[in-house]
């Protein structure tokens, strides 16, 4: 912390720092906390053990270990390059279409681990849904963007309603119930990442995770998407990955700080736990430095 | 080092402060001398600079807002602005119960000193060394001696009670000397006032440090 | 206080830059120019020489020693037959091989050298190919000089650079699309069918125009199949009548033939001065054929270009 004295008013801060010394960082240990990572007490979606992740040749992420848990927004937060995007991507087996991808460790969904050979990653889609960073409507039209998942998987029932159902769960039916024709391109950012997240929740999965999905969009469609998120949580499970630490702030019940080695290179686990802890009083040093913005 | 402008900024709003716990020092200090030498100028100048001291607190309130709505401050940082916030607050309260004493030097400037000199002194001196004593614990972020402070508000307790049973045995003893017995058990309830807004000081330094509040001092009353 | 105000002409150095930037627009213009003017030019020398033979019955007529009666009419039989075989063969090949190759292949070396080849094959000269035809088609496999050995041949010949311009068409769609669909539990063949066919189709279809225009005008290699200069029948109408009996179909595809290319070069060649004519206006009527064809992949392109 800062040293100061009360006898001169202008005090070069920069100058008091240099002076400072490890001592003086009372309360705080240089080592890593013994409890930075405090798993949710909540029933735990997904358990991962030992998560790493290679491209090729390159260390992404390693040795991540945390619980995920059940109808709760959980944020993966940290600089870029630290694996959060990589870690998300895990948990619905998207890394697989990379080519050159590996996968270490186990990551297990409702007690099933979702790498065993037996299992196909069709099923594990079906039930663990993404939205992406930059909104990616087909080129059809909203009802077909909509319905396409629910065809493809052979959903059986109304299609008017499911689709109905969906685009009213993801807070955008009164918009567009005129005219659902119309192409899914034509709509606004915020509103294509909407129709993004009612086209996931038309398949009716478990588990919706979300990559940094309003960092394309203007400040009144984040806070609509994040509205929405909090909605959502009624029924579904939501993990998010942001960089803006604002947005876990406001919308996580948990959050996980990240850190990597170097850009792109040994992604770890630094702290976990309940995200009013981590924004106030965080255990690890380096979660407090990132999050004050005293990197470097 | 990132962000050396909020940082920057920081170090002058708890300065601002510091310079204000120095200024709430000096006026417990100035009059409990105004009110043993009966100096009634130097009574006069703490009553005004009161002022002061309130404009100090409201200046430092607003930098401390601005900061937290434009700065976003986060663990650590917002934790120092809150504790700012509390503490110019208790500072403040100081300000006014020194400012109490003062008046009261002010009344008593005429009067023959009462018999037996209950001692306040003592009472005043504990007082200011919890508070330097708390600023300091600030300072340094240190939370063992916060702790040790707060123990010495049972101190400042006891001596009041036993002041004022001296005042109400000189009181029931000599009715004329009852209207300076109640100033002078004014002063005491003012040091005892001053001495416990010490310990809230202290609980903050812990709060700063280990962010729980806890609350270190059982007031008597 | 006066201050002066600011001149914003360009001047020095902005000066020369500006200009060399009006002088490059210039050149580019001088050489479309040059392109369209001789283009144009050619159009206009070969209408005009063959104006006076253009007429319906010129696509009547059967190949005669006089050259106002001489037509078109087997050339274009055998065109539309040869090339009808060339797009049955060519086009689902072509396509399915793009697919595996961008979609369901394995990264691996292998599919760097089939890659590479396939590269390599679009850029050998078409003599070759029609070598290559008559000795497999037409001479191992006794097709003789067929329809179908041409078909063959030219499908052949156009499936290396009909299968690059698919993978780039295929290429081209973004990978967001794939991804989005796969993410909502897709099969690798349904995100195919469903997002990257339907947007890949554009460039397909000019890819496949490209190789159809070039078959069209293939004329050395169909020379060696053996395109005959001179037939007064129709190839692939052995007896009228039975056409689409399956019957009558394989024995119009085992006709000999000739292509209106072939028809052209017979009468370029000709010492009579009279059928330069009917060359002229031969290549009239393949520009025609070729033009429509592009309108009609335009249309197709347009078509799923909706969205």
């Amino acid at each position: 912390m800062r040293q100061l004295t009360s006898e001169s008013p202008t005090i070069d801060a920069e100058d008091k720092l240099a002076r400072m010394s490890i001592e003086q960082q009372i309360g705080r240990a240089v080592q890593p906390a013994a409890d930075a990572i405090r798993n949710p007490p909540e029933e735990a979606v997904f358990r991962l053990h030992d998560v790493g992740v290679w491209y090729g040749n390159k260390h992404a992420i390693s040795e991540i270990t945390l619980d995920i848990p059940l109808k709760r927004v959980t944020a993966l937060i940290g600089p870029s390059g630290c694996g959060k995007s990589t870690l998300l991507r895990c948990l619905n087996r998207m890394n697989d279409l990379i080519p050159g991808a590996r996968i270490e460790g186990s990551v297990e969904y409702h007690g099933a681990n979702i790498y065993d050979r037996t299992v196909d990653p069709v099923e594990v889609r079906r039930r663990i849904g993404m939205v992406f960073q930059k909104p990616n409507p087909f080129p059809k039209s909203i009802y077909d963007n909509v319905a396409f998942g629910a065809r493809v998987n052979g959903i059986k029932g109304n299609m008017d309603d499911i689709v109905e159902r969906s685009l009213r769960q993801a807070a955008i039916w009164e918009e567009v119930k005129n005219d659902l024709k119309k192409s899914g391109l034509a709509l606004s950012g915020g509103q294509q990442q909407r129709l993004c997240i009612a086209r996931a929740l038309a398949v009716q999965p478990d588990v919706i995770l979300m990559d940094e999905p309003c960092s394309a969009l203007d400040p009144i469609a984040t806070l609509k998407i994040e509205d929405l998120i909090r909605e959502l949580t009624r029924e579904y499970t939501i993990v998010i990955v942001t960089h803006n630490m604002q947005q876990a702030a406001r919308v996580s019940d948990y959050t996980a700080f990240m850190l990597a080695a170097e850009h792109g290179v040994n992604g770890q686990l630094v702290e976990y736990g309940a995200t009013t802890e981590i924004f106030t009083q965080p255990r690890d040093k380096r979660t407090e430095d990132y999050i004050t913005g005293r990197f470097g | 080092m990132t962000r050396a402008v909020f940082e920057r900024q920081l170090a002058e709003v708890q300065e601002d402060m510091l310079v204000m716990a120095s200024m709430v020092e000096g006026a417990v200090n100035q009059s409990m001398e105004a009110l043993r030498l009966r100096d009634v100028a130097q009574a006069r100048r703490i009553i005004e600079n009161d002022v002061n001291i309130n404009k100090r607190r409201f200046d430092c309130e607003d930098k401390c807002i601005e900061l937290i709505s434009l700065q976003a401050p986060l663990a650590s940082d917002l934790r120092t602005l809150i504790s700012v916030l509390h503490i110019t607050t208790d500072l403040e309260r100081m300000g006014d119960h020194a400012e109490g004493i003062a008046r009261i030097a002010l009344m008593l400037a005429d009067e023959p000193p009462l018999k037996p000199v209950p001692d306040l002194s003592r009472m005043a001196a504990l007082a200011v060394e919890m508070l330097h004593g708390a600023v300091e614990a600030y300072k340094e972020r240190d939370t063992q001696r916060a702790r040790e402070i707060v123990l010495k508000d049972d101190i400042v307790d006891e001596l009041y009670e036993q002041i004022y049973h001296e005042l109400i045995m000189t009181m029931v003893s000599d009715p004329a000397t009852i209207q300076r017995g109640t100033y002078l058990i004014w002063v005491a309830h003012n040091l005892e006032r001053i001495a416990d807004r010490a310990t809230n000081i202290c609980e903050r330094v812990v709060y700063l440090v280990e962010g729980r509040v806890y609350d270190l001092n059982v007031s008597k009353y | 206080m006066a201050t002066e105000s600011i001149s914003l002409r360009a001047g020095g150095a902005v000066e020369r830059r500006q200009l060399l930037s009006r002088v490059s627009r210039y050149v580019f213009l001088l050489a479309t120019l040059i392109g369209i003017s001789v283009l144009a030019f050619l159009a206009y020398d070969t209408i005009s020489s063959g104006a006076s033979r253009l007429s319906l019955r010129f696509l009547d007529n059967y190949p005669s020693r006089f050259a106002e009666k001489a037509g078109l009419r087997p050339a274009i039989w055998g065109t539309i037959w040869v090339l009808g075989v060339t797009i049955f063969c060519s086009i689902p090949v072509a396509i399915g091989t793009a697919i595996w190759i961008e979609e369901f292949a394995p990264k691996n070396r292998l599919l760097t050298i089939v890659k590479i080849n396939l590269n390599n094959l679009a850029g050998v000269p078409s003599i070759i190919y029609g070598i290559l035809g008559l000795t497999i088609f037409v001479r191992f496999y006794g097709m003789d000089r067929s329809i179908l050995a041409a078909g063959f041949t030219l499908a052949l010949m156009i499936i290396p650079m009909t299968v690059i311009a698919a993978q780039e068409a295929i290429r081209q769609v973004p990978p967001s699309l794939r991804d989005g669909a796969l993410a909502l539990g897709a099969t690798k063949w349904q995100a195919v069918r469903h997002n990257v066919l339907p947007n890949a189709i554009p460039g397909i279809m000019t890819g496949i125009i490209l190789s159809i225009s070039r078959a069209a005008g293939e004329t050395a290699a169909i020379i060696m199949i053996g395109g005959f200069t001179f037939i007064r029948f129709d190839p692939g109408a052995a007896i009228p009548g039975e056409l689409f009996t399956p019957g009558g179909f394989w024995d119009g595809l085992n006709e000999s033939f000739t292509i209106i290319p072939i028809q052209i070069y017979a009468w370029t060649i000709d010492s009579r001065r009279e059928f330069q004519a009917n060359a002229s206006a031969g290549i009239v009527v393949l520009m025609a054929g070729v033009l429509t064809l592009n309108l009609i992949a335009a249309v197709i392109r347009e078509r799923f270009r909706r969205y």
